[in-house]
């Protein structure tokens, strides 16, 4: 899932000064499941506000999915009446919101921060670093871009010690990890292959993606 | 193997026990301090690196600084890292480079950006240090860039190569294969990590003289002289460096202002040590803000004087 992260009160507020009447826009899907930017999140941050500012008009509505234009219009009728939208859904979402209501500004009330998994409850974990051209299949199953701190396709550095990053002791070295699993599993030859430099056109790096799929087009 | 451009690679070639000492560049543009060490350590050492950006602190480049060692006689080893520039900018500075006429070069990773003093930087890592040797070596043989265009037959930066091996990091079983991995890329000289753990670059030593590496590439072991107890125990937490108890217990022993020599006899029974392990070709100094002590680690390990390459 997409992991987010709610941004401080105060900053949302700063956001809100010149605003009397606001509508907050969850979204049920990532930021549900990483309780950032779902119902229960719309909630509380509607009361935080309140409390901040007894001057403010505040309605709610959670949708479907931010990042899909169908779900939108449950969101005109708010948005009629108010000055101003938080999306409380990813970089994605805030951006369709702002597609879709050229003429009210919208407001980010999540930072996105990473490709990622829960392994248990109140930790999030980057997974994937999106780059386009997955390697996992040459590194047992552990990515080397997303969880190096160097994204080394032949690693490990020389800072890696007792299984830890340089960069910090909470974090794992991923090439740790990788050489571990395939030893394991008996594909330590794997290692032996310098990989080439990658073709980074497919990450981000050859500029804004878009995908087109024929097969699925009406 | 010698193409005759590289004094320091014409003197490994020529079997002599070489001493190469880091120089690093200041926080300025100041080139005074450079040259002071330039000549301090050119009639010392075989070659001197200049690093690149250590630990990720903004410095003179390596390059520059590099050319104010050859203006003062020196042999410039100028080091690379991954973690600022992409595949165009690397090898747009190393044309630069040879066309200034630096000959060797050391090629890393790079600390990463977090422990500098930009820590909000964005890095680069397009590539890593392993496809940095193979690409300089390609530059020269068979004289392509990365993306495969030919490079004109008398344009060709022919660099002696380097990397970095740190026998003390982990998984300690796959330093040699990593290793490996830097010698088929086409590694030609390898500067370890600072070494303290005798026996366990022995037996590393060992793993890589059984994989037949000492025989393809020149290792040279890494000194780092410590002044005082108190940096030998900042040594002994960075990560990658190991520093046996029983070296922190002989440093603690001494008394305070006896300690800066102490640290030098260790590092000068560290150099005879490594003399007699083979497939050592030489050593490294790497004297952090301590250049001046060089010569005299130099000349106590009885490596003076050097040889004219």
């Amino acid at each position: 899932m997409i992991v987010c992260e709610r941004k401080p009160l105060s900053t949302i507020l700063e956001s809100l000064r010149s605003y009397r009447k606001v509508v907050i826009a969850g979204c049920s899907e990532c930021v549900t499941v990483c309780h950032a930017g779902g119902e229960k999140e719309v909630a509380l941050l509607r009361d935080l506000i309140l409390l901040a500012r007894n001057d403010l008009t505040v309605t709610t509505e959670v949708l479907t999915r931010q990042c899909d234009v169908e779900f939108l219009e449950a969101l005109d009728g708010h948005v009629e009446k108010a000055e101003c939208v938080v999306s409380m859904a990813c970089g994605v979402g805030v951006q369709f919101l702002a597609e879709r209501y050229p003429a009210t500004w919208v407001i980010p009330a999540v930072d996105t921060r990473f490709a990622g998994g829960s392994r248990q409850p109140g930790t999030w974990e980057e997974r994937c670093g999106l780059c386009g051209d997955c390697v996992l299949h040459l590194t047992g199953g552990i990515c080397p871009v997303a969880r190096c701190s160097k994204s080394l396709l032949n690693g490990p550095c020389g800072g890696s010690q007792g299984g830890r990053c340089e960069v910090g002791e909470e974090l794992s070295c991923a090439w740790h990890e990788i050489h571990d699993r395939l030893e394991k599993l008996g594909r330590l030859d794997l290692l032996e292959v310098v990989l080439p430099p990658k073709d980074w056109s497919r990450a981000r790096d050859g500029g804004p993606r878009k995908l087109l799929r024929e097969d699925v087009a009406v | 193997m010698s193409n005759g451009q590289s004094k320091l690679e014409r003197l490994l070639h020529d079997g002599h026990f070489v001493v190469t000492a880091e120089v690093g560049p200041p926080q300025g543009a100041a080139a005074d301090g450079i040259r002071h060490h330039a000549e301090l350590l050119k009639d010392v050492t075989d070659g001197q690196n200049l690093t690149d950006n250590q630990t990720a602190i903004v410095r003179l480049s390596s390059i520059a600084a590099g050319v104010h060692v050859l203006a003062a006689g020196g042999e410039p080893i100028i080091q690379m890292t991954c973690r600022d520039r992409n595949r165009i900018a690397i090898q747009s500075d190393l044309l630069g480079a040879w066309s200034l006429g630096i000959r060797n070069l050391l090629c890393l990773s790079g600390d990463h950006q977090s422990f500098g003093n930009h820590p909000s930087a964005r890095n680069v890592f397009d590539l890593d240090s392993v496809q940095l040797v193979k690409m300089v070596r390609e530059m020269a043989d068979p004289g392509i860039f990365q993306n495969g265009e030919a490079i004109a037959e008398n344009a060709r930066p022919r660099f002696f190569v380097g990397a970095a091996e740190n026998p003390f990091a982990e998984p300690f079983a796959f330093r040699v294969r990593r290793l490996a991995k830097k010698v088929a890329a086409g590694a030609q000289f390898i500067q370890t990590q600072a070494i303290f753990d005798l026996p366990r670059f022995e037996r590393w030593m060992q793993m890589v003289h059984d994989a037949g590496l000492d025989e393809k590439v020149y290792i040279l072991g890494g000194i780092c002289p410590a002044k005082s107890f108190g940096a030998l125990r900042y040594m002994s937490k960075v990560p990658g460096m190991a520093v046996p108890d029983a070296l922190l217990d002989r440093m603690k022993g001494v008394e305070r202002k006896r300690q800066a020599e102490e640290g030098i006899r260790i590092a000068v029974e560290t150099i005879q040590r490594l003399r007699e392990i083979k497939g050592v070709r030489g050593v490294h100094v790497m004297a952090i803000m301590w250049e001046e002590m060089v010569p005299r680690i130099v000349e106590e390990a009885g490596l003076l004087p050097r040889p004219v390459a």
